[in-house]
């Protein structure tokens, strides 16, 4: 069966996909590290536009609030989130179900009309624009992948284990923090992994919801390819990709592996 | 080490009646078994006593203190659970010391009590170890060194044995036996498995729909069941048909009451046996040899009767003959119809 022309041909489709996939960040990456402004061949190495991209103040602002909103929007995400996963393990109330498949369209709705529908409903409640709206912005994209992960891996947790503790006579603050919370930690960390990764790389409801000249990263990057493409946004392109990558292989081991060892 | 009063207690899921106004006394040091089927109320009646399900109605007292509304982490139980509920995060001394710890114990004291906890279940090497590592009769042992090791008034175990092998088994019966000699401690058991109730307790009682149908030693129990369910639950019983009744010596008048025999109080005969005794004629239908003791399943009357003897005081007897089943009157049980 492994000789059959179907396996040789599903190879070959993996391996164009991993072609289309990567191929161009790669080549992004390679020059990120030419020193030909003008993307010209023969390859010659340089961190040039490392250093000029270092030197530019209106990215490393940039850089800077991207990062803080990523954090606060994984702090206030997982901590809604964790919450929001034990209390849907633990508890029976009226609506729970409709809650529970409400959580997941937020994950399919196309993000161009997430952001729209935010803008639009954060004027009218006067929020308006600005780092708040963001970080709310964030935080509800974010919060359905926090308590997926951390569902996931409550489903396999064994409540007996609670009630083994509590006629040990611990406590209700002892049990969570003693036993249930280190059962979940690994699907806790997944979770904040993800909801920082959705946030840093978050575009469309950032650059709705941002006032103007308060861009984070992504909108930066957008504005400047606008005005003309620099390999400096190679630079700080690579530098974006090899810290979600990191952060999503991250979230993957944590999620997927952690409860097993 | 104390004594545990249920009084009138009564508690409902929903519509549902899952203890319907239960009263118990189980004495200071001694071994009780709750016994019945699934659905009987046992484990409700533990879980009420442990403090995981407030009763509607009655009294709960573990000792002098009445607890029935007091949280189970406040009840000073020790408990074992079916699947062990070993904190899969944590060693085998860390599981033990997992009570010492929450009631601040002294870090010296509480080294010194798990490894006698350890000891006692005599599992002092397996200290560093992961739940993980171990087997499941030594899982089973650290769940239980963890219940008694905070020195508990009252260990309550639900169906703790029912997850091992039967070899396994049988040695955790003696073993939970000795260490409950040992320490003293009032303990309460629930089983669906009669014989391990016959073998460990020293007191039993017998539920049904959320009702104790009959508590009291087990060979009590077992002599003078209450009722035809006690009588079916707790051992076998061959029920005597109507019509075989005249001729035979009973104790009191048959009117209202039915009267089985044990299994084990037969004899079986091809001839009819001498005077003194009661006799049923029936129809040999199937012997079963396994090694020291044999069972014959005799139909008596359309009714299937079981006889288990000692295989070499059986004799040889035709397969599908006539035969005679015969006991001692004194051996009659008799029951409220």
């Amino acid at each position: 069966m492994t000789r059959s022309p179907l396996v040789l041909l599903g190879k070959i489709w993996l391996a164009l996909i991993l072609v289309f996939l990567y191929a161009p960040i790669l080549v992004m990456a390679a020059m990120s590290f030419n020193a030909s402004p003008f993307y010209q061949l023969p390859f010659q190495f340089s961190t040039d536009w490392y250093a000029k991209m270092a030197g530019n103040q209106q990215i490393i602002t940039a850089a800077i609030r991207s990062v803080l909103i990523a954090c606060g929007t994984t702090v206030i995400a997982t901590c809604l989130g964790t919450a929001a996963s034990v209390a849907l393990f633990r508890y029976e109330f009226r609506g729970k179900r409709i809650l529970q498949v409400l959580l997941f369209p937020p994950i399919a709705i196309p993000w161009l009309i997430t952001g729209t529908a935010m803008l639009v409903f954060f004027f009218a409640i006067g929020i308006g624009r600005g780092t708040p709206a963001v970080v709310i912005g964030h935080v509800a994209l974010a919060l359905p992948y926090v308590i997926v992960t951390v569902s996931a891996r409550l489903s396999s947790f064994d409540v007996t284990l609670e009630e083994a503790a509590r006629s040990m006579g611990a406590n209700a603050w002892t049990v969570l923090s003693r036993v249930t919370l280190p059962w979940i930690a690994p699907g806790i960390v997944a979770g904040a992994l993800f909801a920082f990764a959705v946030s840093f790389d978050q575009f469309v409801v950032s650059y709705f919801l941002s006032e103007p000249g308060d861009s984070t990263l992504p909108v930066l990057i957008y504005t400047a390819i606008r005005k003309g493409f620099t390999p400096e946004i190679n630079a700080i392109s690579t530098i974006i990709v090899t810290v979600s990558m990191a952060v999503m292989f991250l979230a993957a081991r944590f999620s997927k592996f952690g409860g097993s060892r | 080490m104390s004594r545990v009063d249920v009084a009138n207690v009564t508690k409902k899921f929903g519509q549902a009646v899952a203890l319907d106004d239960v009263s118990i006394t189980f004495e200071d040091g001694g071994f009780f078994a709750l016994l019945g089927p699934s659905g009987s109320g046992k484990t409700t009646l533990l879980r009420t006593i442990a403090g995981f399900y407030f009763p509607e109605a009655g009294t709960i007292r573990i000792g002098e203190q009445n607890v029935e509304t007091v949280p189970v982490e406040k009840r000073d139980i020790g408990m074992m659970f079916q699947n062990y509920a070993l904190f899969p995060n944590m060693s085998v001394a860390d599981n033990v010391g997992f009570g010492l710890r929450v009631r601040k114990t002294p870090a010296a004291e509480e080294k010194r009590r798990i490894a006698e906890a350890l000891e006692l279940v005599q599992l002092g090497a397996m200290a560093n170890r992961k739940p993980s590592q171990l087997s499941g009769g030594q899982r089973q042992r650290v769940a239980l060194a963890r219940a008694i090791v905070t020195n508990p008034r009252v260990l309550l175990l639900d169906e703790p044995l029912s997850a091992l092998d039967k070899t396994l088994r049988v040695d955790m019966q003696i073993e939970l036996k000795r260490i409950q000699r040992e320490i003293g401690i009032t303990t309460i058991f629930v089983t669906h498995d009669q014989e391990e109730a016959l073998t460990l307790s020293d007191r039993i009682g017998i539920l049904k729909a959320g009702r104790i149908v009959q508590a009291g030693p087990p060979r009590e129990v077992y002599d003078r069941p209450i009722d035809a369910f006690a009588a079916g639950f707790l051992g076998e019983a061959n029920w005597l048909p109507e019509a075989a009744l005249s001729g035979l010596s009973l104790p009191g008048s048959p009117g209202g009451r039915r009267f089985a025999t044990r299994p084990e109080m037969l004899s079986i005969s091809a001839e009819a046996p001498g005077e003194g005794r009661n006799a049923v004629k029936g129809r040999l239908q199937q012997r079963v040899f396994a090694g020291a003791m044999a069972t014959c399943l005799v139909d008596v009357a359309g009714q299937q009767w079981k006889l288990v003897a000692r295989d070499r005081d059986i004799p040889e007897l035709p397969g599908g003959g006539e035969v005679w089943l015969s006991w001692d009157p004194a051996d009659t049980l008799a029951v409220p119809a």
